[in-house]
């Protein structure tokens, strides 16, 4: 779906890249999760996807075609993004107008904006929150509306950067089962990334950066079992795989899968 | 004091006039700015008052909600009404002291003036009260959508005033929280003369204004992603609808400052 070669970025006042060719595959259909530590080069890589800069080494296709100054707008409008931070990307008033946005760029006709917001705010189970104001929704909820906004585009890739940090742990898990459930429902390609490891247990791969590069790419059972790599890039390993590791085979358990076993 | 203050506050609701088109209780308000003028007598002031007070009641709301939301204003009508009292001369002299007399045209135009200013003060009040701040942001750009031909770009404007609208709340309660982080360094901000309360302040505003254009800087992003690129081929969510009740509303008032002009001395 989405490939990158050797892509590279640095920032203008500095030295090093940011991004060192780095070549990752994202396939359709599938939940990628992207694992680093603070200054990894995860938002980085989330700029050059989004074309939020334009000054990147290297190429990028998308299903085959090589991103371009005129076909770029074309193939970036079929990814979607949801940031960090739920205040600083709620646009609207309302729920219903900051999910109705995006559309609205779109210069989509009123009835079927009304129809593909309420679609996407069922989705995400916020309906009855449609006329509400952002400041009484919660952490959790706000980045719920972020994630409808996104939905009502249709896009064929969601991107997710670092969408659940600023939240707890209630937040977080609403966040996360929202995303599960679209991800089998609706077969949406997933790019999540995160510094926890503990949030990426439905990812069908992941890639490890460290210091701008990528540095190991695999199942989550790969990626688990290779300590000293998940030690150099400044990752914590959740609890869970430390008793797993202790008690049982070392496989890699979600807290539930693991009080089951226990 | 300041939870309860009114102006510029939305309670939302269900009343006729909540449900009046924003674009006809902007244009009613105008009006009655103008209309507020033609009275110069008490049957003229009377009627105002009425037809305030019957507004007040379409609404849903009760006097003394008003009058308790308003009491900073009366601070201000009240030093009007003084100022008129004794800077305004003619008539009988009512009250002699030894600086300062009191006359009766003082006195009469001191409380006209004050019903004038409490009058515009309540029924603005009553707009903003009745009408979201968002749908004033859309009367307002559809009503100026003809200053685009001068060049003046009022989608721009609109969308500005939405999203600052839209952080007010966020900058609150941001700014509570570094109060509150600056306290627990010792900062003291409710204490000492007026001059070090001011320079209290500066260790508020500088990291206030500093994650103010943080957040600015991500909202361009995320809107940009979004596909924002101002209002060329943009179409709307929102829609306003001009009913038949608000032509009525509009032609009520106008039939008011007909009345007031004929009664007028």
């Amino acid at each position: 779906m989405i490939k990158l070669e050797n892509v590279a970025f640095k920032y203008r006042e500095e030295e090093a890249y940011a991004l060192d060719h780095i070549s990752i595959n994202f396939e359709k259909g599938k939940w990628t999760s992207i694992i680093g530590h603070n200054g990894s080069g995860k938002s980085s890589l989330v700029k050059v996807l989004m074309g939020i800069t334009e000054s990147y080494e290297g190429n990028i296709y998308i299903d085959g075609k090589q991103l371009n100054n005129d076909n770029m707008k074309d193939l970036r409008s079929r990814f979607a993004i949801v940031f960090q931070n739920p205040d600083n990307q709620f646009v609207g008033a309302t729920v219903e107008d900051d999910v109705a946005f995006g559309l609205e760029n779109m210069g989509i006709e009123r009835e079927e904006m009304i129809e593909r917001t309420d679609y996407a705010l069922k989705l995400v189970d916020m309906l009855d929150f449609k006329k509400h104001e952002p400041h009484r929704l919660s952490g959790g909820q706000k980045q719920r509306i972020a994630i409808a906004g996104a939905l009502a585009m249709k896009p064929e890739v969601l991107i997710l950067d670092e969408a659940t940090s600023m939240l707890d742990p209630k937040g977080r898990q609403e966040v996360l089962s929202i995303l599960c459930d679209l991800h089998e429902r609706l077969e949406t390609t997933i790019i999540y990334i995160t510094h926890d490891l503990t949030e990426i247990y439905r990812s069908d791969k992941v890639v490890v950066m460290n210091q701008g590069k990528a540095v190991a790419e695999g199942s989550i059972d790969e990626i688990y079992r290779d300590k000293e790599l998940l030690k150099e890039s400044n990752l914590k390993v959740p609890y869970t795989m430390e008793l797993s590791e202790a008690l049982l085979d070392g496989t890699y358990l979600t807290h539930e899968m693991l009080v089951d076993r226990l | 004091m300041l939870s309860s203050m009114l102006l510029g506050r939305y309670t939302p609701g269900e009343s006729v006039i909540h449900h009046l088109d924003p674009r006809a209780k902007l244009i009613s308000v105008i009006l009655f700015m103008i209309i507020v003028f033609f009275a110069n007598d008490w049957l003229g002031y009377g009627m105002l008052i009425l037809f305030v007070l019957a507004v007040t009641k379409l609404a849903g709301l009760s006097v003394r909600f008003l009058f308790n939301g308003l009491k900073l204003v009366l601070i201000l009508l009240i030093f009007t009404f003084l100022m008129h009292i004794f800077l305004t001369k003619g008539g009988t002299i009512l009250v002699e002291g030894g600086f300062f007399t009191i006359e009766s045209n003082g006195l009469i135009t001191g409380i006209y003036i004050t019903i004038r200013l409490a009058l515009l003060v309540v029924i603005t009040t009553l707009m903003t009260l009745t009408t979201s701040p968002i749908e004033l942001t859309d009367a307002i750009e559809k009503l100026c959508k003809s200053l685009k031909a001068v060049k003046i770009p009022v989608h721009e404007i609109a969308m500005m005033m939405s999203i600052s609208l839209r952080f007010i709340p966020t900058l609150m309660d941001e700014t509570e929280k570094i109060i509150k982080a600056q306290s627990a360094r010792g900062s003291t901000f409710m204490t000492g003369s007026l001059k070090s309360r001011i320079t209290a302040l500066v260790p508020i505003f500088i990291p206030l204004f500093m994650s103010a254009f943080k957040r600015a800087d991500e909202m361009a992003v995320a809107m940009e992603v979004r596909g924002y690129k101002g209002e060329e081929g943009r179409t709307h969510y929102r829609v306003l609808n001009w009913q038949l009740k608000d032509t009525i509303a509009i032609i009520i008032l106008l039939i008011l400052g007909l009345i007031l002009l004929w009664v007028r001395q």
